[in-house]
């Protein structure tokens, strides 16, 4: 493999990384807070490359855009109000399948409404343009996505850290009676980890689907488990440790097609995730002390 | 007492009679009754599944979804070994066939067997390290072992054995109805066998509390891993059991969707019951045949209705899982079982209301 083909994978697997990146945070937000894992998540992904498709069709790019996000945080917030939030005092298992239960109703809503015949994405003309870097060659959104995951990750982490939101957040995700003691909106909380965990998941749409050009009922099941895997690697609970693992498994990937591996590359994903689990349960930035192992 | 047991044992061998009856009844005329035939008997596999799932969910409290990924094992290992040997060229056509495999075969239940087997080994293999794992951890890193089976069955390396993407076809079906239904009572009795010896117990202890059960002097691990190991020999066997069920198999049969369905059907009968599963196994195959009608276009006094159209049965189906989750937890049969005191007692708290509530045991 010579030194530009080499660069060329890399700068494509920064890329898928990107994207899983983008998806990974809503995991381990969601987790955080609620230490639920939102099988539903990659459906929610898969759902806004559904709306942008038919947002396109009627309206230009910067009108489909921020309606597609818009329509992404709904659905995320309607999913946790719905689904999750019934079942806070319920045993784990149920809210586990509660969870499993959207994902399955997103999967079959989308097959019964769209078919499962994959529908081509819609372009947006300024993201495919193409640069070229001596033997390199990569479409605008394969640049842009590192970046844009970069600065929203940056924005994520002052949100957070610096306002009022995001000490609730904090506080509800250390200890949900406490907060509510110290008058602490807790489902407010909760529904604004989800708003911010959906819109992060359709910019991730966005990105991701304008690379891959088609989306069918089932493309966001298994991106879905490895933005998992990824917020696992990282450490459940830890934002740049998403963002981190997201980059992992994106590289890995790329390299594991590139090298003509293809049919290990989602079995590499799942053995990544069992041995971070027996080696490090609490990933490369979690903090110690949970209830995992 | 006595008198009941005795009448119970009465009524128990009279439904015993009625099931052989109606499935002979069917068996008389096959291709007149063979789409009842192949409900029966797709609910019959599926039964199985539902309760060897249930035993690692409902009864040992270790939320598992790894049962794609077992029964892929389960239902490659009864097809290669049931493929009639005549006919294997054609199978293989495109890879060849495994010089060791070409005139390897054995009879239908052995195969089935060795399949289940070959499950129980992966299993205990993957329990040393998942089985460790906790509630969410667990179901996620299980779900993730099924799709390494099913990576490492479609691998190329494998080719000459599970023939790839091509799938295996040319499966020897089932001989008559009779078959299915007794290897799926035989599995199910065994199981519910486990579940009321001592051991049963134990994993129902490990349920209520692994803490409490530990300090009782239970073996947490070599109990978690022998109910892992046994339900993944049943899951192995109902693999096999669809497969020659399905005559014809490739890797995308045993998708995360599969499991997510058997996941409903336990939901649905309850988590922590046999009889639920079974019950919950014929409402869900049966409503695949009553409720086709949904899929097909309606029309109700020349207007058609537009929700009617393919994906509408799964729409509802799912709708379902949710709606029991949410508002109906304890599903069919809860955690009890299906007791012909209860049956009765259904009845006369129907009659009287103020009767007492039935014995459920």
């Amino acid at each position: 493999m010579s030194a530009s083909t080499f660069a060329q994978h890399l700068l494509t697997g920064i890329s898928l990384g990107g994207s899983y990146a983008l998806i990974a945070i809503g995991y381990t937000m969601v987790y955080g807070i609620l230490r639920l894992i939102n099988f539903a998540h990659g459906d929610i992904f898969m759902i806004s490359g559904y709306f942008m498709v038919f947002a396109m069709a009627s309206f230009p790019w910067y009108i489909s855009l921020p309606l597609v996000l818009a329509g992404t945080v709904l659905l995320g917030v309607v999913i946790e109000k719905v689904a999750y939030k019934p079942l806070r005092s319920a045993p784990r298992m149920s809210i586990m399948i509660s969870a499993i239960g959207v994902s399955y109703l997103l999967q079959n809503l989308a097959t019964y409404l769209f078919t499962a015949i994959p529908k081509a994405y819609p372009e947006i003309p300024f993201l495919k343009k193409i640069f070229q870097f001596g033997d390199i060659s990569a479409s605008l959104v394969t640049l842009i996505t590192p970046v844009l995951t970069v600065i929203l990750v940056i924005l994520l982490m002052q949100l957070i850290n610096h306002t009022k939101l995001g000490m609730a957040m904090r506080a509800v995700s250390k200890d949900t009676e406490a907060s509510r003691l110290m008058g602490i909106k807790v489902n407010n909380t909760i529904s604004m980890t989800f708003v911010i965990g959906s819109l992060l998941a359709g910019i991730g749409a966005v990105l991701y689907f304008t690379d891959r050009m088609t989306v069918y009922p089932y493309s966001g099941s298994l991106p879905g488990l490895k933005c998992f895997v990824a917020a696992v690697l990282g450490g459940i609970g830890s934002i740049p440790g998403a963002v981190i693992g997201g980059f992992i498994i994106g590289i890995c990937e790329t390299f594991l097609v590139a090298f003509g591996y293809s049919t290990f590359s989602d079995a590499f994903t799942f053995l990544l995730l069992i041995v971070i689990l027996l080696v490090r349960p609490t990933g490369l930035f979690g903090e110690a002390a949970t209830d995992k192992v | 007492m006595s008198k009941n047991k005795s009448r119970d044992l009465v009524l128990s061998v009279l439904l015993a009679a009625a099931v052989c009856g109606v499935l002979a009844y069917f068996q008389a005329d096959t291709s007149k009754h063979s789409y009842a035939i192949s409900i029966i008997e797709r609910s019959a596999i599926y039964a199985v599944v539902a309760v060897a799932m249930n035993l690692l969910n409902g009864f040992t409290g270790l939320f598992s979804l790894g049962q794609a990924g077992f029964m892929a094992l389960g239902a490659y290992v009864t097809a290669v070994l049931t493929i009639p040997v005549e006919v294997r060229s054609n199978v293989y056509y495109m890879n060849g066939i495994a010089p060791w495999l070409e005139n390897l075969s054995m009879p239908m239940i052995p195969a089935m067997i060795l399949g289940g087997l070959v499950a129980a080994a992966a299993a205990a293999l993957i329990g040393i390290p998942v089985l460790r794992l906790k509630s969410d951890y667990l179901a996620i890193a299980t779900l993730g072992f099924a799709e390494i089976i099913r990576a490492f069955l479609a691998a190329p390396m494998m080719d000459t054995i599970t023939n790839g993407s091509y799938g295996l076809n040319n499966i020897p079906g089932f001989k008559n109805v009779f078959q299915p239904v007794l290897i799926a009572a035989v599995c199910i009795a065994v199981m519910v066998l486990l579940i009321n010896s001592s051991y049963g117990r134990a994993f129902k202890a490990i349920r209520e509390d692994d803490v409490a059960a530990e300090a009782m002097g239970i073996n947490l691990f070599r109990h978690k891993e022998l109910a892992f190991i046994i339900s993944s020999f049943f899951t192995g066997v109902g693999g096999g059991m669809l497969a020659v069920f399905m005559r014809s198999i490739d890797t995308k049969t045993f998708q995360v969707t599969l499991t997510y369905n058997i996941l409903l059907i336990v939901v649905l009968g309850g988590i922590g019951s046999v009889t639920g599963s079974i019950i919950g196994s014929f409402l869900i195959n049966g409503g695949q045949e009553w409720l086709r009608f949904l899929d097909s276009p309606l029309t109700i006094g020349g207007v058609s209705i537009p929700l009617f159209r393919p994906g509408f049965r799964m729409v509802i189906y799912s709708i379902l899982l949710m709606v029991v989750v949410l508002f109906w937890r304890r599903g069919i049969m809860g955690t009890s079982e299906f007791t012909w005191n209860g049956l009765f007692g259904l009845f006369k708290r129907k009659q009287k209301k103020k009767s007492p509530a039935g014995g459920e045991v």
